[in-house]
């Protein structure tokens, strides 16, 4: 089953005939997503020819490729000053997940584009500025290379592209029922929350990875939501505890102001709400295996 | 961006937000001079206030009412190369005095939780308003507000309905906030805070201090922004690595850090820190010397001017590069950190550990090792080479 995205999931790519769009719509294919259509304006009835003889047809619009395709997900690499126009093109044809890619995304077009979704109901935002979902084995919508880790039991959910491969990386031997990276900008279409929601929902998970950053307080208000609905074990970990104060660090929501969005903040409520933190990646892995072994 | 206040007055002067006169001075004589013109149209009073990105500057003696021309230059004088904060005064705004009868307080910003926007609102301004918000948090109304509608007529009014303004300023301050929600919208700015917003002795609104911090995402739309920078305060090694493209922020610690992705490089910084504390006596401990993200596309170039800032940091003893291939490949990282010895030469004269993992790590690790290059050492994991990179910067310390 995984969470978000699964074998039957049809994908089309916003931007499919861009240089990124592209590259990543091969790495996708190459890793068994139902790749079903691009969508570019002005280039409708084209086709792009992939690698290992894949022909994959392009879209005028998100509507028309739904139309013909029966598509579910779209993937967003556009760039970032039309990103919001494509997301906004998106929620009106009814899709119902978009991935947002493309980073450097203006808060401005997020906080539009994200209210304009919640008052349609019918789309839901992974992004933007993320590296996208993977439920390994059955599809991978986005950037998250596919052979760092296998099909497996644990969920996976961070605002670092980085750091869930590192993560992945460190538990390939268990596997992942789907890693979900949900980006690190100040504003974003689903949260740890939504994420954890699913994966406690989800049979094929048993235990859950959560990887968080300095700024904002998802990761409290993520604590303050496990405590309450989660049954499964989670653990975590925590970037920036070296994070100087007033400093944005690289992605848009990592900063620390005053005395608010600290890491040693996030850990703290954490551990209150029953998550083991890790010191670091590797001894986040090593809980987490601890985890998997004892539930057999 | 934080905006100066200077700026900000400007700014809320284009967008039709009431405000005092005031003029920026970098020198006692322009000070002086801008003093004299001010002070013509309020009975001779300006205010001298020091223009720093940090708050407490009243308490620090940052700012000064002065009733004379020469009173506005000896204010100038002094507070001008004032420390405050650790932040260096190198201006002044020279604005015009007024006659407060009450302080108040309003802003805008981002509501990350809710991923919308919040108004808040307080008849208790001047204060702290963190201090305010916790200490009585009912004196302080928090509004949604719709990024697709913003603050309209409508909703001017619940805001000033809810923070339960005196009716004589209702209207006025209603207008006020619909002018500062053009700022926030038009300029995209995260954060529009007023503080104090006033009413004058003759009932007028006035902004009298302003904070705005803009959205750097949002440059394209804003060609006019880039001249709102403050180059000339910006550490050299950031100023030089922006010049660059790079994602570098200076810290004060030891061990240089170059990696991929900013939630890496970030947890890079604590694995050191960690690392660290096995090394040196207390208080002495190697620390991480900067945050440097080299992003998805690790070119030889990139590492070249990566390496460069880097090693250009005196505080540096030790470089550490610590790349998750992901996208990124490993090959291209090695040939990057090849290429970038091979052009800094004798420069390169720290010891650079390197962790590669992912895609195609094994060709990474082999061009490295055929390299052979003696400052260079490769480590399996990220806790090894952080633990590494430590000992290596705590080594130089002490020799």
């Amino acid at each position: 089953m995984a969470i978000f995205l699964n074998a039957d999931s049809k994908v089309i790519v916003q931007g499919m005939t861009g240089s990124e769009g592209k590259k990543h719509t091969q790495l996708m294919l190459a890793s068994g997503t139902n790749i079903v259509g691009g969508v570019t304006p002005g280039k409708g009835g084209q086709k792009v020819e992939f690698d290992s003889g894949v022909s994959v047809p392009v879209f005028g619009s998100v509507a028309e490729a739904i139309e013909a395709t029966g598509a579910n997900v779209t993937v967003v690499f556009v760039p970032a000053k039309f990103t919001k126009a494509a997301v906004i093109e998106a929620i009106d044809a009814k899709i119902p997940l978009a991935v947002v890619i493309t980073e450097g995304v203006a808060v401005k077009d997020s906080a539009e584009f994200w209210t304009y979704a919640l008052q349609a109901g019918t789309t839901r935002i992974i992004g933007p500025n993320c590296p996208g979902v993977i439920s390994p084995g059955a599809s991978n919508a986005g950037i998250i290379p596919a052979d760092i880790a296998g099909p497996g039991r644990i969920g996976l959910v961070s605002k670092s592209g980085t750091l869930t491969y590192q993560m992945m990386y460190e538990l390939r031997d268990i596997g992942f029922s789907t890693a979900v990276g949900i980006g690190g900008d100040p504003i974003i279409g689903t949260t740890h929350i939504d994420c954890l929601e699913a994966f406690e929902n989800d049979p094929d998970t048993d235990a859950i990875v959560m990887i968080g950053e300095i700024g904002g307080d998802a990761e409290e208000r993520a604590a303050a939501y496990i405590k309450d609905h989660v049954t499964k074990p989670v653990v975590g970990y925590v970037a920036g505890f070296t994070a100087p104060e007033g400093k944005t660090m690289g992605h848009a929501g990592a900063i620390v102001s005053g005395s608010s969005g600290t890491a040693a903040a996030k850990k703290e409520a954490l551990e209150a709400a029953g998550v083991k933190v890790g010191k670091t990646p590797s001894a986040t892995a090593s809980l987490m295996r601890e985890i998997m072994k004892n539930l057999g | 961006m934080d905006l100066f206040e200077y700026q900000a007055r400007d700014m809320f002067e284009a967008h039709g937000v009431p405000v005092l006169a005031g003029t920026v001075a970098e020198t006692v004589e322009e000070a002086r001079a801008a003093a004299e013109t001010i002070g013509a149209h309020s009975g001779g009073v300006v205010v001298v206030k020091a223009q720093v990105k940090v708050g407490g500057r009243g308490k620090a003696g940052g700012v000064k009412v002065a009733k004379s021309v020469d009173d506005a230059a000896e204010a100038a004088r002094q507070i001008l190369g004032m420390d405050i904060k650790g932040h260096t005064v190198h201006k002044v705004m020279i604005a015009a005095g007024a006659q407060i009868a009450e302080e108040y307080y309003f802003s805008i910003l981002l509501d990350r939780a809710n991923r919308s926007y919040l108004a808040m609102a307080s008849k208790e301004g001047g204060v702290e308003i963190e201090v305010l918000a916790v200490e009585r948090p009912e004196a302080l109304a928090r509004i949604p507000v719709d990024p697709i509608v913003g603050i309209d007529a409508a909703k001017a009014k619940e805001i000033v309905d809810a923070a339960n303004f005196d009716e004589d300023v209702k209207g006025q301050i209603a207008e006020a906030m619909q002018k500062l929600w053009t700022v926030y919208r038009d300029e995209d700015a995260t954060l529009v805070e007023v503080n104090p917003l006033v009413k004058t002795t003759d009932g007028r609104i006035v902004a009298l201090d302003g904070k705005v911090t803009l959205d750097d995402n949002a440059g394209f739309r804003h060609p006019d922004h880039e001249a709102l920078e403050d180059k000339a305060s910006a550490d050299p090694l950031e100023a030089a690595a922006k010049a660059k493209d790079l994602n570098y922020v200076r810290l004060d610690g030891s061990v240089g850090i170059i990696g991929n992705g900013a939630g890496l490089v970030m947890s890079t910084l604590d694995v050191v820190a960690y690392a660290g504390e096995e090394f040196g006596a207390a208080g002495q401990h190697p620390l991480p010397a900067n945050f440097l993200d080299i992003g998805g596309g690790a070119s030889a170039q990139v590492m070249i001017d990566g390496l460069h800032i880097i090693l250009n940091d005196q505080n540096v003893k030790s470089v550490l590069v610590n790349v998750f291939g992901g996208i990124t490949a490993c090959d291209h990282v090695a040939n990057g950190i090849v290429g970038a010895l091979k052009v800094l030469g004798a420069e390169a004269t720290k010891p650079l550990v390197v962790r590669l993992d992912g895609n195609k790590v094994d060709e990474g690790r082999r061009i490295l090792a055929e390299f052979g290059h003696p400052l260079v050492t490769v480590e399996e994991t990220m806790d090894g080479a952080a633990r590494k990179a430590a000992e290596l910067a705590s080594a130089a310390n002490t020799n």
